[in-house]
């Protein structure tokens, strides 16, 4: 039998727009140091690290060179992930079961807003002979998905907008996030648009902040803490690249990778065997695609459900209880451990005002953004 | 295998530089603009700052010691957070060197015209923790004659042309 791996440290710095008081270092020590201090241990313990960072949102070429340091991991067995915190999380799950040592950390960072360029960094993602000559911005290619999405699902925009109002409105009760305000579906429909139906209330204004996690196989997990979180399973999928030949409507990446957790978890009926869900919501449509790629709604239901209360936090699903991307901020590489961490502190009872009641399993799904198709998912229990 | 003439001629279609210029073939040109403004923090911040005074400053760790230059928040190797601030001279020595004969985008310098070739260097610095130190320029000096543990000093631009960089240093030059 495979051996069990709990999450026994967590550690953020919170999210903000800006924050221009410290460098990415300062960011990622603070968020190490209080999941080391919540793990109860120190780095000198730790027998494997994983940091995510993607070159052109660093500005660095061959940013990994740049992580030891604030993670306490100079001269320790390290290495960089480019690609979502999930992906980081999933390596050093397999770096405990492949008997490494019994401790690993994951460490993931956004500094998005010493990112001047964003738009120009995204557009540089596309394929430089069929995409880039025709100069689209990447929230066209967001657009387009959505247009697509809601001809399949027969989704509304009244609909997609209550996540936004949903997210945003959880996000003032999370002391983490950045982005919470109280707005109606109005307010979000008429917002100025940017690549229709796609409003700029539509799309999650980016954060700073880090997340680090501490890992531990069963044995050493039992013996840090007492309120271990397991991963029960773990999944991640890409879709091809080619803007011409995806799937627009579904989000077949998040499908895939979810069937993957859910095999792993023994989870046979998602939307019965777990509590909640904390989803990538970069783009307001995005959560309701993910959900019901995932198999927690039907297709074409989960808009419905959403605008009937259903995935708030005293609903019978909630979804993206912390605020998600939308309230949160986007963190781009970082989004999955927005995730990760919302869905433990939920587990261990530790969200506060935002805490939904007797949950025992939460799933933490993400997305690597504008142009990708590529998705993680890991099912938590406590 | 070996490429022949003959399977180049059936299988390859060949490009003159005229094809290129003339739009005969497809050609992408995309020059990406990423720009991008690092939050300094509190260390770099300081240490910037001080060079624009003409101070080389330092942080020390008080659990292992060692006076930290560039300055740090927190000390790599003990984990704390570092304790003082300490200004350092701007005088130290050669750790290693190099005679560079081409320039940062890989370009020949033309020595044989009379350019003087580079001579990055590591300076370890007095005040400093031994081995640490500054990465900077050598000038002043035939590069031929530069040698390890050779004392060295910082050449300062004029007050009012420095703008809280490293470049505030023009180079490091022999001292007697």
């Amino acid at each position: 039998m495979t051996k069990r791996v709990a999450i026994v440290g967590i550690g953020t710095t919170g999210f903000r727009a800006t924050t221009p008081d410290v460098s990415y270092r300062e960011l990622t020590y603070e968020a190490a140091m209080k999941a080391y201090l919540d793990a109860g241990i120190e780095p000198k313990d730790v027998d494997s690290f994983v940091s995510t960072a993607e070159d052109f949102f660093e500005g660095y070429s061959i940013a990994d060179e740049y992580s030891p340091d604030q993670l306490g991991a100079v001269l320790k067995p390290i290495y960089t992930v480019p690609g979502d915190f999930i992906h980081s999380l999933a390596s050093a799950y397999m770096m405990i079961l492949s008997g490494i040592g019994p401790i690993s950390v994951v460490q993931g960072l956004s500094k998005a807003s010493n990112m001047l360029t964003l738009s120009e960094m995204v557009t540089f993602a596309m394929d430089p002979i069929y995409n880039r000559p025709l100069k689209e911005s990447p929230h066209a290619v967001a657009g387009l998905e959505m247009a697509r999405f809601m001809y399949e699902t027969g989704t509304t925009r009244e609909q997609i907008a209550q996540v936004v109002v949903k997210n945003r409105r959880n996000a003032l009760t999370n002391p983490y996030a950045g982005h919470g305000v109280l707005v109606d579906i109005d307010y979000v429909l008429n917002s100025e648009v940017v690549s229709y139906p796609l409003t700029q209330m539509d799309i999650a204004p980016h954060s700073d902040g880090a997340v680090v996690v501490v890992l531990a196989e069963e044995e050493t997990a039992k013996a840090l803490t007492d309120k271990p979180i397991w991963i029960r399973g773990i999944g991640w999928c890409s879709d091809t690249p080619g803007l011409e030949t995806r799937n627009w409507g579904e989000a077949v990446y998040a499908q895939i990778a979810a069937e993957m957790a859910y095999k792993m978890a023994g989870i046979r009926y998602p939307r019965k065997e777990i509590d909640f869900a904390e989803v990538n919501d970069e783009f307001s449509y995005k959560e309701l695609q993910h959900l019901e790629a995932m198999r927690i709604f039907r297709k074409g239901e989960a808009g419905a459900f959403t605008a009937m209360g259903g995935t708030e936090i005293n609903g019978e699903f909630p979804v993206n209880p912390s605020g998600g991307c939308l309230g949160v901020g986007n963190l781009y590489e970082l989004n999955g451990g927005l995730k990760v961490l919302e869905v433990v502190r939920q587990l261990r009872g530790e969200a506060g005002k935002n805490q939904i009641k007797n949950v025992t399993t939460g799933l933490a799904q993400s997305w690597r953004g504008i142009p990708t198709a590529t998705g993680t998912v890991v099912i938590l229990s406590n | 295998m070996e490429i022949t003439d003959k399977m180049v001629a059936k299988t390859a279609t060949k490009l003159s530089a005229e094809d290129i210029q003339k739009g005969k073939v497809l050609s992408v040109k995309w020059t990406p603009n990423l720009k991008y403004a690092w939050d300094n923090g509190p260390a770099l911040g300081r240490y910037l700052a001080e060079l624009k005074n003409g101070r080389i400053i330092a942080k020390k760790c008080n659990k292992c010691h060692r006076i930290l230059i560039p300055p740090r928040m927190f000390c790599e190797l003990c984990w704390v957070p570092t304790g003082e601030w300490v200004y350092v001279k701007d005088t130290g020595i050669v750790n290693t060197w190099v005679i560079s004969y081409v320039d940062w985008k890989a370009g020949r310098l033309d020595i044989k015209g009379g350019v003087r070739p580079f001579t990055p260097a590591v300076i370890e610095i007095d005040g400093a923790t031994k081995g640490m130190g500054i990465l900077h320029l050598l000038n002043e000096v035939d590069p031929w004659k530069i040698y390890r543990g050779m004392r060295v000093k910082a050449v300062w631009k004029p007050p009012e042309e420095r703008i809280g960089a490293i470049t505030d240093i023009k180079y490091f030059k022999p001292v007697e």
